[in-house]
């Protein structure tokens, strides 16, 4: 039925490979590998910088990498990755052809010269503005005309990914709905429709004010906009990390989701609701209304949280559920414990599950109270608990993947395979201190993008506590440990795509990476047929019992400050 | 069990598991309980930030903020003199925020609630209370205005964590709250 076009069929997954869209996934995730190297270079200044016995950075240079640190992983490392995940989970998945590849390498190039204009223009230190660049702090031009460049690349590549559903369907390349992981990345792709054009609605005013022909622009207008697509572009990671959590699952062990309807009404949910929430960062502002500010922070009625807490349960429940059917039934762990902990991929992928759950989900939710925003706006808890939404949880999670991309993509083995084991560990444990002790600074007090704690440099003094100081040396040490992970990461990663022994077919028959069936697992349908599963429930109740008391606690110290109205 | 496979079904039209039916029943009334946490503090909590806020110029704010300090200075501090600023019990309070400082120095009673005006004469800036953490977000423009009630005496500082620039970790005012 299908049409023939380029493409090559995977020994490992028997899916179709496209290769004009093969050819861009690599495009793209070199790349995006590129910007994780050099950003995460940046974090172990801005980390060094802040342990308050190392200091390494003058403030200048701290300010400059803090910006660069935060365009180059927020933005560029893990948008690229996610373009790279929108043409697997279409056309692979779908075993179809990349609609309109030449448009693909547009918004490839286009996305990558953007990219390396922002950087430029950060690197000339004119735009030490802050991933935010708040007005009226103003950059050099040519670094909003970077991100703008950017952002059309994206766009053009999220269309892509569109137009290749509507390829696939028109010639029916597959059957019934398209599988969970699609489904998934297409909730991804409308996420990143609404951030772009909030970015567009934004960062074009901002670039004309930056070279003179507009006059000022309001500040409180430009956060609102503008944390439309700095808020929801980190949505546009959770909805693909979770895409990309089932897609490991599948992969590794074969796991089909508990209930089709579930996680994908999950996914419904996060497409009506992720997007707004831009009030989380505006809790603490002037002049909008506390009722906007209660019913934005909380997606409605926290319905974008009732999607992520789903996910919360069908993830690990698909995999104990997997587990058991694969004969790992003995008591209520026995599923865990002999999980393939030595599989990168696989360990990755938990170690991202636990910790966006209980690290980056609690922390946010908490965050994005209205009131109980007013302990922390701005201080290093927000920093925190974005590291464990991003650092431990999508980038985790984007690394996970890689050591299965490596070898089905670019069909290559990997090398070093004692680094690829604990990798995940060693870059989670440090992305996991790195929150936590954030978090904790924060909870003090200590303010984030703040070359000095000390103040030495200021009229009045003032001194944070001790034990402040002390999480921040902390800190630094983590952080250290995680740009350890991260260096394996890329070694183990650039040496396999470079020196990596080919992986061919009959390596594919005689050392499979990919759990039997997986390919067909991960591209069909159907949830599995029982759900006893106790370890999940031991799980979410341990989860529900952390969130409410952490929740509770939170409001008693709130109850504690000074009476405000 | 059904006699299709699975993969056969639509997919809304799986029938759901109770365990699901449960973790999706609690998850959603916690999203209830949390949403109206928020709404109950409006109204019995002490701790709610105002929504009393007015465009103003910078100028016209700096003029409000200097007239308050030539009428209720009492003292200066610092190296630079920094006046000290003491209104009176019940009335308002102003602090602006510029690059890089906080001006003036607060001196407010314990236990007597003020209203405290905050706006900025340039950049955005984040007026930060240590070591109380109450941490609100100044704009260029806007004037806030809330009411506070120093419920300690001490001595607080203002700390600026909105990044604001290369002189940004020097930007450190005062309050002294007194018996």
């Amino acid at each position: 039925m299908a049409t023939t076009f380029a493409h090559r069929v995977c020994p490992d997954t028997g899916l179709k490979v496209c290769r004009h869209a093969e050819a861009l996934i690599k495009a793209n995730a070199v790349v995006a590998i590129v910007f994780l190297a050099i950003g995460g270079l940046f974090g172990l200044l801005v980390a060094l910088t802040r342990w308050p016995a190392v200091h390494i950075l003058p403030a200048d240079l701290f300010y400059l990498a803090l910006t660069a640190h935060g365009a180059d992983i927020l933005i560029f490392w893990i948008i690229f990755f996610e373009i790279a995940i929108l043409y697997f989970a279409s056309a692979v998945l779908l075993n179809c052809r990349l609609a309109t590849p030449r448009f693909g390498w547009l918004g490839f190039w286009l996305m990558l010269v953007g990219a390396l204009m922002a950087n430029v223009a950060v690197l000339q230190g004119e735009s030490s503005v802050m991933f935010t660049s708040y007005v009226p702090m103003q950059a050099a031009p040519h670094f909003y005309l970077g991100l703008i460049l950017f952002a059309v690349g994206a766009l053009i590549a999220v269309f892509v990914f569109f137009g290749t559903l509507v390829v696939a369907q028109h010639e029916k390349t597959y059957e019934g709905s398209i599988p969970l992981v699609t489904f998934g990345a297409v909730a991804a792709a409308i996420i990143a429709v609404y951030t772009i054009a909030s970015g567009a609605i934004i960062l074009i005013p901002t670039f004309l004010w930056s070279i003179g022909l507009i006059g000022d622009i309001d500040t409180l207008t430009y956060r609102l906009v503008w944390w439309g697509l700095g808020h929801s572009s980190q949505q546009i990671n959770v909805a693909a990390h979770v895409a990309v959590w089932y897609a490991i699952a599948a992969l590794t062990i074969g796991s089909k989701p508990l209930s089709e309807k579930v996680s994908r009404g999950a996914f419904l949910l996060y497409i009506a609701f992720l997007p707004i929430a831009s009030a989380h960062h505006l809790l603490t502002d002037p002049g909008i209304s506390s009722e906007f500010k209660v019913f934005n922070t909380s997606y409605a009625i926290y319905l974008a949280v009732l999607a992520s807490m789903i996910h919360g349960m069908s993830v690990p429940g698909a995999i104990e559920a997997a587990q058991r059917r694969n004969g790992f039934t003995r008591g209520v762990f026995g599923w865990l414990r002999n999980a393939p902990w030595g599989n990168p991929a696989f360990s990755g992928m938990f170690l991202s599950v636990v910790m966006f759950g209980f690290v980056g989900g609690i922390s946010g939710v908490v965050l994005g109270t209205e009131q109980l925003n007013l302990l922390m706006h701005n201080t290093l808890y927000v920093t925190g608990h974005f590291h464990g939404t991003v650092a431990a949880g999508t980038t985790l999670a984007f690394m996970a993947i890689t050591y299965l991309v490596v070898p089905l993509i670019f069909r290559r083995e990997l090398i070093l395979k004692g680094w690829c084991k604990w990798q995940p560990y060693l870059f989670g444990l440090g992305a996991f201190g790195i929150s936590m002790l954030m978090m904790g600074a924060g909870t003090l007090g200590v303010s984030r993008r703040h070359w000095d704690m000390t103040f030495s440099d200021a009229t009045l003094s003032f001194d944070y506590p001790p034990a402040a100081f002390l999480m921040m040396g902390l800190n630094g040490v983590f952080a250290v440990l995680a740009t350890i992970g991260g260096i394996m990461f890329i070694v183990v990663v650039v040496g396999s795509v470079l020196v990596g022994k080919p992986r061919d077919e009959e390596t594919a028959k005689t050392a499979p990476i990919i759990f039997q069936g997986g390919g067909a697992t991960i591209s069909g349908h159907g949830g599995e047929a029982t759900l006893k599963l106790p370890g999940t429930v031991t799980l979410v109740t341990v989860f529900f019992i952390s969130f409410v008391l952490y929740y509770f606690v939170n409001w008693k110290f709130l109850s504690e400050v000074w009476p405000l109205s | 069990m059904a006699i299709t496979p699975p993969e056969e079904r639509l997919w809304w039209k799986e029938p759901l598991a109770r365990m699901e039916v449960m973790w999706i029943s609690i998850a959603f009334v916690w999203g209830l309980v949390m949403f109206f946490t928020m709404v109950y503090w409006h109204i019995d909590g002490q701790q709610n930030l105002s929504n009393e806020a007015y465009r103003i110029s910078p100028d016209a704010f700096a003029e409000k903020v200097e007239a308050f300090a030539a009428e209720y200075t009492v003292r200066e501090e610092g190296d630079t003199g920094i006046p000290v600023v003491r209104p009176p019990a019940g009335g308002d309070a102003y602090m602006l925020g510029r690059l890089w400082e906080w001006w003036p120095i607060l001196e407010l009673k314990k236990g007597e609630s003020y209203r405290l005006h905050l706006s900025s004469l340039d950049w955005l800036h984040g007026f930060s209370l240590q070591p109380a953490n109450i941490n609100i977000q100044v704009h260029p423009n806007y004037e806030m205005v809330l009411t506070v009630t120093p419920d300690e005496a001490g001595v607080y500082s203002v700390v600026c964590n909105e990044f604001c620039g290369i002189g940004h970790h020097q930007m450190v005012g005062r309050i002294h709250v007194v018996e």
